[in-house]
């Protein structure tokens, strides 16, 4: 997988001259998912950008809107999809509020890729397991793509997803999809379905080990969910007898740089701009003020 | 290293040569208490100063600066206000070019900052040496001597500076004086390390800090972080004095009813309530306790594990200005042997 850090390393849009300097990119789709929280597809204005611009799963933009301020979105799309980037944003600030109020064709700037990543290499050849709940799913749907669309490179993939009822579910169409593949498990449950319409499990995110066979020894498992979702799914991949450093999580804090200065993302002495957003499990019940 | 000396009464006239180097700024008297700033004639010059309220970084790190203009069809362009100005700062101490130097580290590495670099770059610095007064703890935190990061580093060894010329600007200097500077006997070598080394014992504070990662890891419940919590103002004043305090917030303002704005970034303080205040009301630091507790921590402990060393360098400030009588030394020294960690 060397071939990703590489090309990630190679093609950094913004490094050389200013590392603040945002490119300005095109809203070529909104997709509104869940109310409150729709997918952005942008295409960067410059086509050569656009076309050689990648990312490692688990990688963050710092997405700037002139006059209101720029704040930082994990890429939800898959590397091995070129010429777009995709933004899960939820409305929830004066950033994600100033987005909300944009169309089609309107332009914003990005500056990126940030961050860690997932650590591709070392799970080639490794089971995956994917865990998220409710917004979790969002980091988390650029480590899936990549892994179905690098299939050989990694052995099972387990993807479980639960969300409060269908209408909460992010990707659902496309996670729905997956559920029929031969090539993976894709394990998708909602606390209550009010509709009665939904065809898949009913029942708490935990409840999704119980029809996964999983071996803890040959898989690392990424995580990423609300803080009630890391409670009870770390305990059950701790009793499963997964170790602390093949636990993944993305964590999220205030960031002002994404670049390791402005010290805004700091979590004890861990910047999460570089140190992550990606940590161990390991690393972060190392970091004071995890929670 | 080229070691050469300046008589004394040569001083004035060695400034009057800096002018063709930069804008002279030094350190100059205001209210009882010294700030760097651009001389209007050399006289007003105080190189017997303790310490300046700001340090020098506000030449690097201005308190407020644009950083880019945005423009509809431009985009974001970046901001060049002055960054090739050049300057002269006369008369900085070893502590002040010590933080710079750490300073260097954070806005370089993988994602070098092009406004502190061009601006490190065209701000020439001539060290002096100082006497420690009674908030000065340099020494424990090994910053009482910088061997780089300047260009000019005078010592005062009685009748003549002994300089230092760190860089080839620094020659330069030397050289547009044609022949001011003179070859240094053995004996100067002498006084220089005799002075150097009453200075050493003229530290009236003294702060173990070889083993404060262990010391703040055992110590992370303790109840000092409350009482500090509840004494401590969230003023930010020490954050905005300290040397080596680099948190920026960034800020976009536009114009009414227009597309085109400016991006700023300004001096922040982790002691702020918003600091870690994240979209939607989150708030992982909302406690002064768990600020304070952050800002020792970071500097003291977090540092050292990032860049290998503490990034405070003993300059005394904080425990000057702060207006509850927060003191660095004692909050170390309660921790290392006073305090007991709460049981959790």
């Amino acid at each position: 997988m060397l071939e990703l850090s590489e090309a990630v390393a190679a093609c950094h849009p913004v490094r050389r001259d200013n590392p603040y300097r945002p490119q300005m990119a095109r809203i070529v789709r909104v997709y509104k998912m869940v109310e409150d929280n729709y997918l952005f597809t942008l295409r960067f204005l410059d086509d050569r950008l656009a076309d050689t611009f990648i990312h490692r799963p688990g990688q963050f933009v710092m997405l700037s809107l002139p006059g209101t301020g720029e704040a930082p979105f994990s890429i939800s799309s898959s590397p091995t999809r070129r010429g777009f980037i995709e933004l899960c944003v939820r409305r929830v600030g004066r950033v994600t509020g100033a987005l909300y109020r944009l169309n089609t064709n309107d332009v914003v700037g990005v500056r990126g890729p940030y961050g860690n990543g997932f650590p591709v290499e070392d799970m080639g050849g490794a089971d995956l397991l994917l865990v998220a709940g409710g917004l979790g799913m969002a980091p988390l749907r650029s480590l899936l793509w990549y892994a179905i669309d690098s299939r050989d490179k990694f052995k099972d993939i387990t993807l479980m997803y639960g969300a409060r009822t269908p209408t909460d579910m992010l990707f659902r169409d496309e996670l729905v999809s997956l559920v029929d593949r031969p090539d993976m498990r894709c394990l998708l449950t909602v606390d209550r379905d009010p509709s009665g319409s939904w065809r898949n499990h009913v029942g708490l995110l935990p409840a999704l080990f119980d029809h996964a066979e999983i071996n803890p020894a040959a898989t690392y498992a990424a995580v990423c969910g609300p803080p009630v979702v890391f409670r009870f799914v770390l305990d059950r991949l701790l009793a499963l007898g997964f170790t602390k450093d093949r636990i993944l999580m993305s964590l999220e804090r205030r960031m002002k740089c994404g670049v390791g200065k402005c010290g805004h993302c700091s979590i004890g002495y861990k910047y999460t701009c570089i140190h992550g957003p990606i940590f161990t499990y390991w690393d972060a019940i190392n970091l004071p003020e995890l929670v | 290293m080229k070691i050469l000396k300046l008589p004394k009464p040569q001083l004035d006239f060695f400034a009057s040569v800096l002018q063709q180097f930069g804008e002279v700024h030094a350190p100059v008297e205001r209210n009882g208490k010294f700030v760097f700033q651009r001389l209007a004639r050399w006289s007003d010059a105080r190189l017997d100063y303790n310490r300046t309220i700001l340090p020098p970084k506000k030449y690097f790190l201005p308190p407020r600066e644009r950083l880019f203009d945005y423009r509809e069809g431009a985009g974001y362009v970046p901001a060049t206000d002055e960054l090739d100005k050049r300057t002269v700062l006369f008369g900085v101490h070893a502590c002040d070019i010590y933080a710079l130097n750490i300073l260097d580290t954070v806005f370089g590495g993988p994602y070098p900052d092009p406004y502190f670099q061009a601006r490190r770059k065209n701000v020439a610095i001539i060290g002096i040496d100082c006497t420690p007064d009674e908030h000065c703890f340099c020494r424990s935190m090994r910053a009482d001597f910088v061997e780089s990061g300047f260009d000019l580093f005078f010592h005062d060894i009685g009748d003549y500076f002994l300089t230092f010329v760190e860089s080839a600007r620094g020659d330069d200097m030397v050289l547009a004086t044609e022949s001011l500077f003179e070859e240094v006997t053995r004996a100067d070598y002498v006084e220089y390390k005799r002075r150097s080394s009453r200075k050493r014992e003229s530290f009236r504070l003294d702060v173990e800090i070889r083993d404060l990662p262990e010391i703040f890891e055992i110590e992370y419940h303790a109840d000092i972080w409350d009482d500090l919590g509840d004494k401590c103002l969230s003023c930010g004043n020490c954050s905005m004095v300290c040397p080596t305090c680099y948190c920026f917030d960034v800020i976009d303002s536009a114009g009414l009813g227009t597309p085109e704005g400016e991006r700023i970034r300004h001096w922040d303080s982790c002691l702020f309530a918003t600091h870690a205040l994240v979209a939607g009301g989150e708030n992982f630091r909302g406690s002064r306790s768990s600020r304070i507790k952050f800002r020792f921590y970071h500097k003291q402990r977090g540092f050292v594990a990032e860049y290998g060393r503490p990034s405070c360098v003993g300059c005394g400030r904080c425990i000057e200005v702060c207006p509850v009588g927060i003191d660095i030394i004692e909050v170390i020294n309660r921790l290392r042997g006073v305090e007991h960690a709460r049981v959790e």
